[in-house]
């Protein structure tokens, strides 16, 4: 080409891109940022026991049980849909759950999957509704949202005579040789090990004071490093920010878009359950009131993460760090002298900082002006 | 001259009682520039979407590599090698130009479970390719979005040029360009016909076709007034021709010539 102007080697209308500037143009900054800046704020308002193992242990882990839904909310976002039937979706599966392992009496090789299975068929109903209506999935899955906790407060009530807790789950998955893959903790020798060798502080019977690593944070770890290699190894990857980056281009290039956005649902709904698992058999109840708003929460740390909520664009690396953040402030501002409902407040002013970031963000990668 | 890779014999599109193709006939060859010419509601989209397998024609016969054949969807033309360049690119600007170049047909390496998006493979193949175009791009996880107009129609060329397009349908691409980026995506036609695929370009604007053109086809009211050889015809006639004759003639006159 003899007139083009993109052709010279060195363009003189583009500058060098500065460092900075290139780690500005990944989605998942503004959550790390955000993890320094809340370590650093409890680092000087908390009391120190925060960041000992054990006070670090316990922000992970109300923050692993948030990330396992913010980690699938932020596939679906970059797929461009909504789930906010999730929240929901936990009591629900907790009640499918509890009636599979109390009422049924099967054991958990039978129920987990069970579980999971009819998790995942409510979510490929939410998105068969919402490809087929052309409808928009956050007033499909608001739909979903209602008549899920409906179910559960109906279904438990009937399936106790008249209470909306079930209770006995303890009992019946206590034996179970999978119970442990889904509750407690794990690397409970490993620790015991350390503290008998002074690595770790131990009550006065020598027992170590954190009994291992609670397994939801190794769910978490697994789950985000299965996602993010997905995202960015995988076709199927791929097709995850076509579909949620423009659809029909997607599909006109051959990507099976339907089948994406289906399955992402589908993977959505089942991590919902997932977490309803681990929770119930934790607490040895459901309840209907389970997973309450954790749909809100799980899209504000995928967005804070760096989800576009027009899709196409994030990173579940980002929301693993936008779940940690929500741990930190949830659990860190009983380290403080802070009364306890500025947790609301955070939340609302980090949603909205988020927000304004990644639509600055967005016009930098796309060049916008 | 060799055969024609795809011919299209007095191709007739009904929509209800809307006559949009009244027998259009059309025809490409190997390494050749064949520009459809047409005025706004000429039937030019609905043609080259007959062309791509988004219609089946009512009536008339489509021959492909001296076969009969007809096309029951747009994937079936891909595989058989017509690409299309519609408008709006089938480009993602959030996405960068590598994933956006092997959307939907990704290199993969690995097995089983560990089967991969072999991205390495996807990056350097995509430099490669906008290189021979005369793109040099800053990288290739550089995002769509901060291409220019004619990058990006380049980039949809050199798509479509290397999953093994026989005939290549640009519709409209200098339509929104400027003038030096209308200049490379010429420059681009050039390349790809140069290489021996079939171009088909569609185009109002007759300046534009004529720098490339092999051959020029003029579709008006959903008819094709003939075809005329590169040096057989002015760029007047051409317009004239397009527009339906007399009534532009007087307007240019009160222009001066420059439409």
């Amino acid at each position: 080409m003899s007139t083009g102007a993109g052709n010279s080697i060195a363009d003189e209308r583009i500058k060098t891109e500065p460092l900075l500037s290139r780690l500005m143009k990944r989605p998942e900054l503004g959550a790390i940022a955000g993890v320094i800046l809340v370590t650093l704020f409890f680092l000087i308002t908390a009391d120190s026991s925060m960041f000992t193992l054990s006070g670090i242990l316990n922000f992970l882990s109300p923050a692993a049980q948030l990330g396992i839904l913010a980690i699938a909310a932020a596939l679906l976002m970059i797929g461009g849909e909504f789930d906010l039937s999730i929240g929901s979706m936990v009591a629900f599966a907790g009640m499918i759950f509890g009636a599979c392992v109390v009422n049924a009496d099967l054991p958990l090789i039978v129920a987990i999957p069970l579980t999971l299975a009819f998790a995942a068929l409510i979510g490929m109903a939410n998105g068969l509704v919402v490809l087929r209506t052309g409808l928009p999935s956050f007033i499909v899955t608001l739909a979903g949202l209602f008549m899920l906790r409906g179910l559960s407060l109906v279904g438990l009530k009937w399936l106790t005579d008249g209470s909306t807790q079930l209770r006995g789950i303890r009992e019946a998955v206590a034996d179970d040789l999978l119970t442990p893959l889904f509750a407690g903790d794990a690397f409970g020798g490993l620790f015991r090990w350390a503290a008998a060798n002074g690595y770790l502080d131990t009550f006065p019977n020598g027992d170590p004071t954190v009994p291992g690593v609670p397994v939801e944070i190794l769910w978490f770890l697994g789950l985000a490093a299965l996602a993010t290699w997905v995202l960015l190894r995988t076709p199927a990857g791929n097709w995850i920010f076509a579909a949620g980056g423009d659809a029909n281009a997607a599909a006109n290039s051959g990507v099976p878009v339907r089948r994406v956005k289906i399955t992402l649902f589908m993977v959505t709904a089942a991590c919902a359950a997932l977490l309803a698992i681990m929770q119930v058999i934790d607490a040895g109840s459901t309840d209907a009131r389970r997973g309450f708003q954790k749909e809100f929460e799980a899209i504000i740390a995928a967005v804070i993460g760096g989800c576009l909520l027009t899709g196409g664009y994030g990173s579940a690396i980002g929301a693993f760090f936008g779940s940690i953040i929500f741990g930190m402030v949830v659990i860190g501002l009983t380290y403080t002298g802070f009364d306890q409902d500025w947790f609301q407040v955070f939340l609302g002013a980090m949603l909205l900082l988020a927000v304004i970031f990644n639509n600055a963000i967005r016009k930098r990668v796309t060049g916008e002006r | 001259m060799s055969d024609p890779i795809i011919q299209l014999d007095n191709i007739e599109k009904h929509f209800g009682n809307v006559i949009a193709l009244n027998g259009v006939s059309f025809d490409v060859r190997a390494g050749e520039c064949h520009c459809l010419l047409g005025d706004n509601g000429a039937g030019k989209s609905t043609f080259i979407k007959t062309m791509s397998g988004v219609h089946q024609p009512t009536r008339g016969s489509i021959t492909f590599e001296g076969k009969p054949m007809s096309f029951g969807s747009t994937r079936e033309a891909m595989e058989a090698g017509i690409a299309t360049v519609f408008q709006d690119l089938a480009m993602i600007p959030l996405m960068s130009v590598a994933r956006n170049f092997f959307m939907g047909r990704e290199p993969v390496k690995g097995w089983g479970p560990f089967r991969r998006f072999d991205v390495d493979h996807a990056n350097a193949v995509t430099m490669a390719e906008m290189k021979k175009m005369g793109i040099n791009l800053r990288g290739a996880d550089q995002a769509v979005g901060t291409l220019s107009g004619g990058e990006r129609q380049t980039v949809a060329i050199a798509r479509a040029v290397h999953f093994g397009a026989k005939v290549l349908i640009l519709d409209e691409p200098t339509s929104a360009l400027g003038v030096r980026q209308t200049s490379n995506v010429l420059a681009t036609i050039d390349k790809v016909r140069k290489a021996g695929v079939g171009v088909v370009f569609i185009s109002h604007n007759v300046r534009h076709a004529m720098a490339v053109g092999d051959r020029f086809t003029v579709l008006n009211r959903g008819k094709t007034l003939g075809t005329a050889k590169r040096g057989e015809i002015t760029a007047e006639q051409l317009q004239d021709l397009m527009a339906g004759g007399q009534e532009l003639a007087q307007l240019e006159s009160t222009l001066g010539g420059t439409v």
